[in-house]
């Protein structure tokens, strides 16, 4: 076996998603080389994973831009939902009209028809 | 998640606006801290941030809860620095190209000397930058965020095995970056 066909399962050895066959196994422990890069890899996600904690801090002003920036998205909100309230309301007042009519075209048709009939 | 941001998450999703700022307040500077690894640039990472709360406020009667809040900003600010990043790189009319070799001009030295954890750290903070920004993205928000591969796929809107494949290139070229062959190792190796 040689050492390039490894290189791509030794990383993910190092972070244990992969776990090496018997061969590749018996490879890594006889070859400095593998050996060196299997640490290697270990050292790289121990740093990355120490990193995990560290929070650089941002240049002031930042803070005061998100909520900025917040309190003007909120207020579009506000306005857009009061538009849409409007609009249901109308929308809501002309469904009703509509309904009451009709419901009084056929009161009266059937007053008529009613009427008609008696006489 | 810690109680008091959860508690905030709640009074938030119930329409406090103060609660939300509250949160803000609690989690800017670490939602600043992963824009920056993500874009490699202040400037960015500012716009980023801002643009990840907002969708945060708009999206907040999403979060189910299940998930650590400072996850689902992960998430989001994975989201907003890859559309920043497009965008971006179409104004400048470049290609984010993962082939593209990154030239290493530092002189070989031994391994050895970068056992030193401190050192190691702050190069690597160095190699991160160095990094073709899709490589980058991927490597930081799983090995350093510990994000699965499904939501960075997601999040970066590509497939699981392509997100694996630039993991897999990331790390490569970060343990090339920091562990350089000494020539002629690289001598006896051809």
């Amino acid at each position: 076996m040689r050492c390039e066909e490894l290189s791509d399962d030794l990383a993910a050895t190092a972070d244990g998603s992969v776990l090496l066959g018997r061969n590749e196994r018996r490879h890594v422990e006889r070859c400095l080389r593998c050996q060196a890069e299997l640490v290697q890899y270990r050292k790289v996600l121990r740093a990355m994973r120490a990193m995990r904690t560290e929070v650089l801090e941002p240049a002031p002003g930042l803070l005061s831009d998100i909520l900025a920036n917040l309190e003007a998205a909120g207020e579009r909100r506000a306005i857009r939902s009061m538009i849409q309230g409007h609009r249901a309301a109308y929308l809501g007042g002309l469904a009703a009209a509509t309904a009451a009519g009709a419901a009084g075209a056929i009161v009266y048709a059937n007053r008529a028809r009613r009427v008609r009939a008696a006489s | 998640m810690p109680q008091d941001v959860a508690h905030l998450v709640t009074a938030a999703r119930d329409g406090d606006r103060a609660a939300f700022d509250e949160l803000v307040r609690a989690t800017y500077a670490e939602t600043f801290t992963l824009a920056l690894r993500l874009t490699g640039n202040e400037e960015d990472a500012r716009d980023v941030v801002q643009d990840a709360y907002i969708r945060a406020f708009r999206g907040l009667s999403r979060f189910r809860g299940d998930a650590q809040f400072s996850t689902w900003m992960y998430r989001i600010t994975a989201n907003c620095a890859n559309t920043h990043m497009v965008k971006r790189a179409k104004h400048r009319h470049e290609v984010l190209d993962e082939a593209n070799p990154i030239a290493d001009d530092r002189p070989a030295s031994d391994p050895q000397l970068q056992a030193d954890a401190t050192a190691l750290r702050s190069r690597l903070t160095d190699a991160l930058e160095d990094l073709p920004p899709k490589l980058r993205q991927v490597v930081v928000l799983r090995d350093i965020y510990d994000l699965p591969h499904e939501a960075i796929a997601a999040e970066l809107g590509i497939s699981e095995t392509a997100a694996k494949v630039r993991l897999h290139r990331a790390r490569k070229k970060l343990r090339e970056d920091l562990f350089p062959r000494r020539v002629e190792e690289a001598a006896d190796a051809v």
